[in-house]
């Protein structure tokens, strides 16, 4: 690490991000066909007739050799284009764009309400450490960390969206745009923070409490520094670092699209998009989702990486 | 051809590569909705829809297919692109109630004396583009299906038509000339997805047809919005719109439906129809004789190539057990034949019921004492494994083992064909006629059960070669018979149709699925 600037860091990091999307592209391509079926078994559906499923295959251009067909979609790669729905015709990028616009917003919201609530509950938890609050912070937060996302899910929209008709039970009609009617995405978010929330208020928390405990902030407060201000200055960067990664985690799985919040809200998003393409073993549309997820997933951790090590320089950024 | 694909299974499309499945907790779903539904339901009968009125959007959800959806109605293949198709455009017949052909573009049609050409005379009507249809464009459409660079799905059953000898006699007559004489040919007209576009029509980005509604715009998995069609042979629809929305999630459409997003929500399970049955706030429509329920026994191999065996398949299962369990009592016994309540079905030939002791007797006449046999299921439609877990303790109280093997759904049916000696297998409505040419003769490309018999293959040629309906019937009931005696089809049930509709919408035809009326919106207001 020592003499890395972080610009020279960054750029290395990105090469290798290059490399791990291709190892994830040959991977997945290899496993889609390894699967029982492919995209002509699965469209004959419980009308198997064989002539008909070869020639599927060959309107399809599946009977062409599996090297030549990935051959063909790594050439397309370098041009930026990820070919066309095997099933529709339609362009893979058609499909992520489709999909994009719903998870990023419902990641993005969902990260802005995320990050100041957890952080100041972790804050207070750790100020407060071993207080009635930070115990109750604390049972809160473990009980609901307990609860699956679809188990969550299903309750509130039967409460609240079926038995008190407060809210919309599911996000069916509205649209492109979910900011047209924004009451369907109340019952989403909450599900999509309750455990985000809980896990990294504990982390903040665990931080929190080990900065307030290390030497340089008791050395802050020797030196007269108010309390305030060493919390806020001092200790909490390193206790915001230290909950960086999960954060990061937290972002990575909001944008693969979140499956489950997806299919009982009736959000299309790209989670949906990706079960239906993998049903259909349409290996394109497959494929350009992979290569997204690979390249968000690598993008997310670099800029995570690099914000811990603005936070907090000791902390170990090679991995 | 007519069996459409669950996509019901496709949570749904239910293929779930993803460890947390939409199938998993879909159960849990319908259960938590109708547990917080528990205090409504019992309630008294709302406002009902009243008599048929004019106007309103109505919004209904279906399960989609996300990248496997397109407006082409030739390549029509999930329930929600039937239904649109059959909104956009028109075939020249379609099936009735009974699922017999009823005539549709065609006004009338008329065979020669050897029922080897065909005379259609096509109806006064128009494409939305205000172009009349033409004799021209039926040819043309036809064409386009039986095109050999393509795959569409109603090709194998317009394959009896010999394209270069048939002809446009004037603008709204055509001449089909068959490969044999046929009289079943207005199946062939009813085909799924044999429906008529105008000539040269490549691109559906924007379909123009001549059905009673009309396109405003389409966003592939989400919503396709549609406008009444005022000019529509048969008559306006009622409503002003209707907005086909995509909802892969069972319990999601139903919470659509309580929560007054949608007023119609397509293909429920049995369980949540159950839970709903007397709510005030949705109303179940169930269309009879919709889905068939078997288990396929292969002829060609042990242990099935036994006669007793498969006598003695047929006399240990309970069928109202495996009704009353995984179809929730939604549906009927079956009598190992398949179309009830279709036309030609033998309706004469008496129920079997359980009977275990002569059941056993002829496991041992067989020789079969202890057998163990694997029985090949899947998620590939609802209840599969359910009802083969519930077979398989029927066949261990007369001794036989049968091993339940859960494979992958989305090759199933592929993988099934020709595997294995014993699987789950569903099917929707078609004519009995259909079902016998796609699986049940030599020749049939989807012959599950390997049922191979020239005398059987004799009679249906001679059944569609026969003019007169009466003998034509007794021909039907000869074969039946002998399926129902010797076939490896253990048909135990016939599932319904289930959909939900909100209290105000009228309208809503319980016809079998696949059938005309099924899925069908010009007919249907809102009170």
């Amino acid at each position: 690490m020592a003499g890395l600037s972080p610009g020279r860091y960054a750029l290395r990091r990105l090469l290798v991000g290059v490399l791990q999307v291709f190892a994830v592209a040959t991977a997945v391509f290899l496993l889609t066909e390894a699967l029982p079926g492919d995209a002509a078994v699965a469209l004959a559906g419980d009308n198997p007739d064989p002539a008909r499923i070869e020639q599927i295959r060959r309107v399809m251009r599946l009977d062409q050799p599996l090297a030549e067909r990935f051959a063909d979609w790594l050439g397309g790669l370098f041009r930026f284009d990820l070919g066309v729905s095997l099933v529709s015709q339609r362009p893979v990028t058609a499909f992520l764009t489709d999909g994009l616009a719903p998870t990023m917003l419902l990641a993005a919201l969902t990260l802005l309400v995320l990050v100041p609530v957890a952080v100041l509950l972790g804050v207070v938890a750790a100020v407060r450490e071993g207080s009635p609050l930070d115990r109750a912070v604390t049972t809160v937060s473990v009980g609901l960390h307990a609860i699956p996302e679809f188990a969550l899910a299903i309750v509130l929209v039967a409460v609240f969206g079926v038995q008190l008709r407060w809210l919309p039970p599911t996000a069916v009609g509205v649209g492109d745009n979910l900011l047209r009617q924004p009451a369907v995405l109340v019952l989403p978010l909450v599900v999509l923070l309750a455990r985000p929330i809980c896990s990294i208020s504990r982390l903040v928390r665990a931080g929190m409490i080990e900065a307030l405990h290390a030497d340089y902030v008791r050395h802050a407060r020797r030196l007269g520094l108010s309390p305030g201000r060493v919390r806020l200055r001092h200790a909490l960067p390193n206790a915001v670092a230290a909950a960086v990664p999960q954060l990061a985690h937290t972002t990575d799985w909001l944008l693969g699209g979140v499956i489950v919040v997806e299919a009982v809200f009736v959000i299309p998003g790209l989670g949906t998009t990706l079960v239906d393409a993998v049903a259909a073993r349409d290996l394109p549309v497959v494929q350009g989702l992979v290569v997204f997820f690979a390249v968000t997933t690598v993008l997310v951790n670099l800029v995570a990486d690099i914000v811990s090590f603005r936070l907090s320089p000791r902390t170990e950024v090679v991995r | 051809m007519f069996p459409l694909r669950s996509a019901r299974v496709a949570a749904r499309p239910s293929r779930d590569p993803v460890p947390l499945s939409r199938r998993g907790f879909l159960g849990l779903a319908a259960a938590a909705s109708a547990f917080a539904l528990a205090g409504c339901a019992g309630g008294s009968q709302g406002a009902g829809p009243g008599q048929p009125r004019s106007g309103g959007r109505l919004r209904a959800a279906f399960a989609g297919g996300g990248a496997k959806e397109v407006l082409d109605p030739h390549m029509a293949n999930l329930f929600v692109e039937a239904s649109r198709a059959k909104a956009m455009f028109d075939k020249l017949a379609d099936l009735g109630n009974d699922v017999a052909p009823v005539p549709r573009l065609a006004e009338r049609w008329e065979p020669n004396g050897d029922l080897t050409r065909w005379r259609i005379t096509v109806r006064q009507a128009a494409f939305h583009d205000g172009r009349p249809v033409r004799a021209a464009d039926v040819l043309a459409s036809y064409a386009r299906i039986l095109d050999p660079k393509r795959a569409f799905r109603a090709k194998s059953s317009l394959a009896v038509i010999d394209l270069a000898k048939s002809r446009v006699v004037d603008d709204r007559t055509v001449e089909f000339a068959l490969h044999r004489p046929f009289v079943e040919f207005p199946n062939v007209l009813a085909a799924f997805g044999a429906y008529i576009v105008p000539e040269g029509a490549e691109d559906f980005a924007k379909p123009v047809g001549s059905g009673p509604f009309t396109f405003v715009s389409f966003e592939p998995g989400r919503s396709l919005l549609l406008r009444r069609n005022p000019n529509y042979w048969e008559g306006a629809p009622h409503l002003d719109e209707l907005e086909f929305l995509i909802s892969n999630d069972e319990s999601a459409r139903v919470n659509a439906l309580l929560g007054g997003q949608v007023e119609y929500a397509h293909d429920l399970t049995p369980t949540t129809a159950r839970s709903y049955e007397h709510s005030d706030r949705l109303t179940i429509v169930r269309s009879p004789n919709s889905g068939m329920q078997a288990f396929t026994m292969k002829l060609d191999r042990p242990p099935f190539d036994n006669r007793d065996l498969r006598e003695a398949m047929f006399l240990l299962a309970d069928r109202q057990q495996l009704v009353e369990t995984t179809l929730s009592g939604a549906g009927q016994v079956g009598n190992d034949l398949f179309g009830k309540g279709y036309q030609y079905y033998a309706d004469q030939i008496p129920q079997r019921n359980r009977d275990l002791d002569r059941a056993r007797a002829l496991v041992r006449k067989a020789g079969a004492e202890g057998l163990r046999v694997k029985l090949d299921t899947s998620g590939a439609a609802a209840g599969f494994i359910e009802s083969a877990s519930v077979f398989a303790d029927q066949a261990r109280q007369i001794g036989l083992q049968i091993d339940v093997a859960v494979g992958n759904k989305d090759s199933f049916w592929a993988d099934t064909l020709n595997n294995g000696s014993l699987s789950s297998y569903r099917s929707g409505a078609m004519p009995i006629e259909t079902h016998i040419s796609q699986r049940l003769l030599s020749t049939s490309t989807t012959n599950v059960t390997k049922w191979a018999r020239p005398e059987f293959d004799a009679l249906y040629d001679k059944a569609v070669s026969t003019k007169d309906e009466a003998a034509r019937r007794q021909v039907y009931l000869d074969m039946q018979r002998m399926q129902h005696a010797e076939g490896g089809f253990l048909i135990w049930g016939f599932a319904d149709w289930l959909v939900a509709v909100a209290p105000r919408v009228g309208g809503v035809a319980k016809a079998p699925a696949n059938t005309l009326d099924w899925a069908r919106f010009d007919k249907v207001w809102l009170g």
